[in-house]
C-alpha cells in the first residue's frame, strides 16, 4: 500500500474555450470575457506563445552551453502565462515565482534583465517598477503575501489596480499561500492568485500535495475560484479578465487554479525520467497550447504562409537577441558584492568592503604581483 | 520635557510617525481597539483608522509578508510582534525578503520596515514569552538591529526607525514598559543617532557594555561597584547591527577591561562578536581577557527560574571583580 493517496489528476470541469482539436467550446459561460478577440488578437496571442516557447529553448540551449548556470523552463505552459499576462494593464503589478518568463515577456521585461540572475551577474534581473513586476520569487510561496499586501495598499490608495501573484501547485502546501489567503478575504484585497498547476513539484506530483483540486480550496477561505484549462489561452486570457474586473469593482480577491504540465524539467538540473512516465508527457503533447490556437487560425485560415514566417521570424529575431544579451553581458566588479545590502551608510560593512579593497590592492602592489 | 513611561514614549513617537508621514501604517494582532497587549498603541486606531492601525489575523509570517508588499507601494509599515517567542514564524519573511530586497532588487526597492519586538524576561511570564532573539537578527545582513533603554531614547528611536529606509528590528525591553523618565518630546529626528552607543557612566577601571533591559541593572551595578572604590564605565549600545564600535574601542583603551553583559544566550550572541572585535581592535591595551554575563546556553526557564537564568546585579560584579583580577567566584586575584 501506498503511504499517499495517489492516483489521476481529473480533468473534466475545466473552464475552456478552445479544445485541444481547435474548436471553440461552447456553453463555459465565459464568451462575453472575449468578444473582443478578433483575428489579429489571435494571432498576435498565437504569435506571444511561439516567441516564449522559443526563448525559453534558446535560454535551456544558452545553459547546455554553459553560458546560465541555470534556467527554469516553462515549456507547455504558454497559454497560463500569455493568457493570464496579456489580461493585464500596465499599472497592475504581478508577483510570481521564477517560471514566469512568459509573463515577465508581457510585462515588456528586456532579454539582458531576464537572465542577469540565472547568468549569476547580479542578484536581481529587473526594475520592477519599470515593467510593474517584482524579480522572481524563489522562496516557495512568499510572494502571495507580497501581492495580498500590495493589493491592501492599493485598497489604501483608493486605486483600482489589481496585484496578481503567480505559484505552482507545490506553493498551495505553504503556510505563506494559505495565510495570504485569510488576509486577502479579510481585507478583501484586489488580488488574484493564479496558481498553475503543473502537476509537478520537481518530483512530487500534485496529489502528494492535494488530495482534492488546489481550487476547491479557496471558496474554504471566502475566495471564489475558477479552475481552468491552463493549456488554453483564451480561457486563461477570459477567467483572468472576470478576477480583475471584479478586483477592480471593489469584489475582493479570486483564485485561479491553471491546470496544465511542466512538460520540461523542473530546472536544467533536473531529470524528469527519474519519475515521470514519459506516457504522460506523450498524453500532454496532444493537448499542446501552441498546437491547438494554430488549429483555430487554420481553420479560420489566419495561419497563410505569410503569417507563419513572420511568426517564425519574430521567434528567431527575439531568440537571436536573447543570446546577444546574454554573451554580451558585463562582467559584475569586483567591489560590487558591497552594494545595496543597506540604503542608508553602515559602518561596519563599509569596513569590511575598505578593508577587502586594501587585500585586492595588496596583489597589485605585491613585488612579482599581477600588474 | 514632561515624564512618561516607557510605553507612553513609544506610543507618542509612533504618534508623531503618524502625524509626519501619511505612509506609515501599523500592523499587529490587537493593536487596534485593545491598543496592544502592552497598550503601546493605544488611541492610535481611533485617531487615525483602521486603515492604519490594522488589527492582523494571528499570522505572524503574513504580518511581515503584508508589510513586504506594502512597502514595495511606498508604504512604511511598522509590523508589532506581540511577543519576542512570536516572531520565529515570521523568520521566513524577515530574514529572505525584508533583509534581502533592496539588495536583490539592486536598490530599486526599499523595505523601510520597522519591526518592533517587546522582548527579554523579568515579568514572569509563560513561555515563549521572555526571549532575547536579537542575535538571529544581527546576524542577518540587510537588517539594522536596535535596542532601546530609557523613555527619552524610546520616543526618539522609534520615529528614527522608521524614518529609516533600511528595515530596522527595534527590540522594546518589556519589563522596563512601566518605568518612567523625563522625555523632551521637542526632540527632533536629527537628534542622538541612532546607529550611535552612548557613555552612560563615565569611569576609569573597567567598560561595562549592555543595552535594553540590563541598562538600568549596570547602572546599578556602577553606583554599588563605586562603594567598593571601582569606577565602572557604563556604555549603553543602541544599536546592535551596526555595532559602534568606535565607541566601545576608545573605552576599552582607557579601562583596559571589557565586560559585556545581554539575557540573551551565550553562545553566538553579540557578547561573543563584541568581545572577538574589541579583542581585535585594542588587544595591546587589554589588561584581561572580555568576560561575558549572559543568560545560559538554555531554553527560557519557568518563571520561578528565572532569577537564575537573568544576568542580574551581583552576577554583573562578579564579571567585573574577574576582568579586575579581584577575588570573585571563580577564584581570581589578590585585588588590583
Amino acid at each position: 500500500m501506498s503511504l499517499h493517496a495517489m492516483g489521476p489528476v481529473p480533468q473534466e470541469d475545466l473552464i475552456q474555450l478552445l479544445a485541444p482539436d481547435g474548436s471553440r467550446t461552447a456553453g463555459s459561460g465565459f464568451d462575453e470575457w472575449i468578444e473582443d478577440v478578433d483575428g489579429a488578437a489571435l494571432q498576435g496571442l498565437y504569435e506571444d506563445m511561439v516567441v516564449v516557447r522559443r526563448l525559453d529553448q534558446e535560454a535551456t540551449a544558452l545553459q547546455r552551453q554553459g553560458e546560465l548556470a541555470l534556467w527554469p523552463p516553462l515549456l507547455g505552459q504558454e497559454a497560463a502565462q500569455i493568457g493570464s499576462g496579456r489580461a493585464l494593464r500596465k499599472d497592475d503589478f504581478v508577483f510570481s515565482s521564477y517560471r514566469e518568463n512568459g509573463v515577465a515577456y508581457c510585462r515588456g521585461v528586456g532579454y539582458a534583465d531576464m537572465l542577469r540572475v540565472w547568468r549569476g551577474n547580479a542578484p536581481s534581473g529587473w526594475d520592477p517598477y519599470a515593467v510593474n513586476m517584482a524579480t522572481p520569487q524563489v522562496i516557495i510561496g512568499a510572494q502571495t503575501l507580497h501581492a495580498t499586501g500590495y493589493a491592501m495598499a492599493t485598497k489604501f490608495d483608493g486605486a483600482d489596480s489589481v496585484a496578481v501573484s503567480y505559484f505552482g501547485d507545490g506553493a498551495t502546501s505553504q503556510g505563506d499561500s494559505n495565510e495570504a489567503m485569510v488576509f486577502a478575504a479579510s481585507f478583501q484585497a484586489p488580488v488574484i492568485f493564479f496558481c498553475q498547476n503543473n502537476q509537478w513539484a520537481i518530483s512530487e506530483p500534485v496529489r502528494l500535495q492535494a488530495q482534492r483540486d488546489i481550487a476547491d480550496r479557496a471558496p474554504g477561505f471566502g475566495i471564489p475560484s475558477v479552475r481552468v484549462d491552463g493549456n488554453d489561452v483564451l480561457a486563461c486570457l477570459a477567467v483572468t479578465r472576470q478576477a480583475l474586473d471584479r478586483a477592480r469593482g471593489g469584489g475582493g480577491p479570486t483564485f485561479i487554479e491553471a491546470v496544465t504540465y511542466r512538460m520540461g524539467p523542473h530546472t536544467t538540473a533536473d531529470d524528469p525520467s527519474r519519475y515521470r512516465d514519459p506516457n504522460e508527457l506523450e498524453d500532454w503533447k496532444g493537448r499542446d497550447p501552441i498546437d491547438r490556437l494554430g488549429r483555430l487560425l487554420e481553420a479560420e485560415g489566419l495561419l497563410g504562409a505569410e503569417v507563419s514566417e513572420r511568426v517564425r521570424a519574430a521567434a528567431d529575431r527575439a531568440a537571436g537577441e536573447l543570446r546577444e544579451a546574454c554573451v554580451s553581458m558585463p562582467e559584475p566588479g569586483e567591489l560590487e558584492v558591497f552594494d545595496n545590502v543597506y540604503a542608508t551608510p553602515h559602518a561596519v560593512l563599509a569596513g569590511q568592503r575598505r578593508d577587502y579593497q586594501r587585500y585586492l590592492a595588496s596583489f597589485e602592489a605585491a613585488p612579482g604581483g599581477a600588474s | 520635557m514632561s515624564t512618561m513611561t516607557f510605553g507612553r514614549a513609544i506610543n507618542s513617537g509612533l504618534r508623531r510617525a503618524m502625524e509626519r508621514d501619511s505612509k506609515v501604517v501599523l500592523i499587529g494582532e490587537d493593536i487596534g481597539m485593545l491598543g496592544g497587549v502592552f497598550r503601546i498603541t493605544d488611541e492610535l486606531q481611533k485617531d487615525f483608522g483602521a486603515h492604519r492601525v490594522i488589527d492582523a489575523p494571528l499570522a505572524e509570517s503574513a504580518i511581515l509578508g503584508t508589510a513586504v508588499g506594502m512597502a514595495y507601494r511606498g508604504y512604511r509599515p511598522v509590523c508589532e510582534i506581540q511577543f519576542d517567542g512570536f516572531i520565529y514564524p515570521a523568520f521566513n519573511q524577515i530574514v529572505s525578503q525584508v533583509a534581502k530586497l533592496h539588495y536583490r532588487t539592486r536598490g530599486r526597492v526599499k523595505m523601510p520596515l520597522t519591526i518592533r519586538v517587546p522582548f527579554g524576561g523579568g515579568i514572569g511570564a509563560a513561555e515563549h514569552h521572555s526571549e532575547s532573539p536579537e542575535a538571529y537578527f544581527l546576524h542577518t545582513p540587510g537588517l539594522r538591529v536596535v535596542s532601546v533603554s530609557n523613555p527619552q531614547d524610546a520616543f526618539l528611536m522609534i520615529q528614527q526607525a522608521i524614518a529609516c529606509d533600511d528595515p530596522v528590528l527595534f527590540f522594546e525591553p518589556k519589563r522596563r514598559y512601566h518605568t518612567k523618565g523625563e522625555v523632551d518630546e521637542e526632540a527632533g529626528l536629527d537628534g542622538y543617532p541612532m546607529e550611535q552607543a552612548r557613555v552612560e557612566v563615565s569611569g576609569d577601571d573597567a567598560t561595562l557594555v549592555t543595552y535594553g533591559p540590563l541598562v538600568q541593572v549596570a547602572r546599578e551595578a556602577a553606583e554599588a561597584a563605586r562603594g567598593d572604590g571601582i569606577s565602572l564605565e557604563v556604555i549603553d549600545l543602541r544599536s546592535l547591527s551596526p555595532i559602534d564600535f568606535g565607541t566601545v574601542e576608545a573605552s576599552v583603551r582607557k579601562t583596559g577591561r571589557l565586560v559585556v553583559a545581554h539575557e540573551a544566550a551565550r553562545t553566538g550572541g553579540l557578547g561573543a562578536e563584541l568581545a572577538a572585535s574589541i579583542t581585535e581592535r585594542c588587544f595591546y591595551h587589554l589588561e584581561h581577557a572580555p568576560e561575558r554575563i549572559t543568560g545560559f546556553d538554555i531554553p527560557y526557564p519557568p518563571a520561578k527560574m528565572e532569577q537564575h537564568h537573568l544576568p542580574n546585579l551581583d552576577r554583573i560584579l562578579d564579571g567585573v571583580d574577574r576582568v579586575l583580577d579581584r577575588r570573585n567566584s571563580l577564584g581570581g586575584g589578590e585585588g588590583y
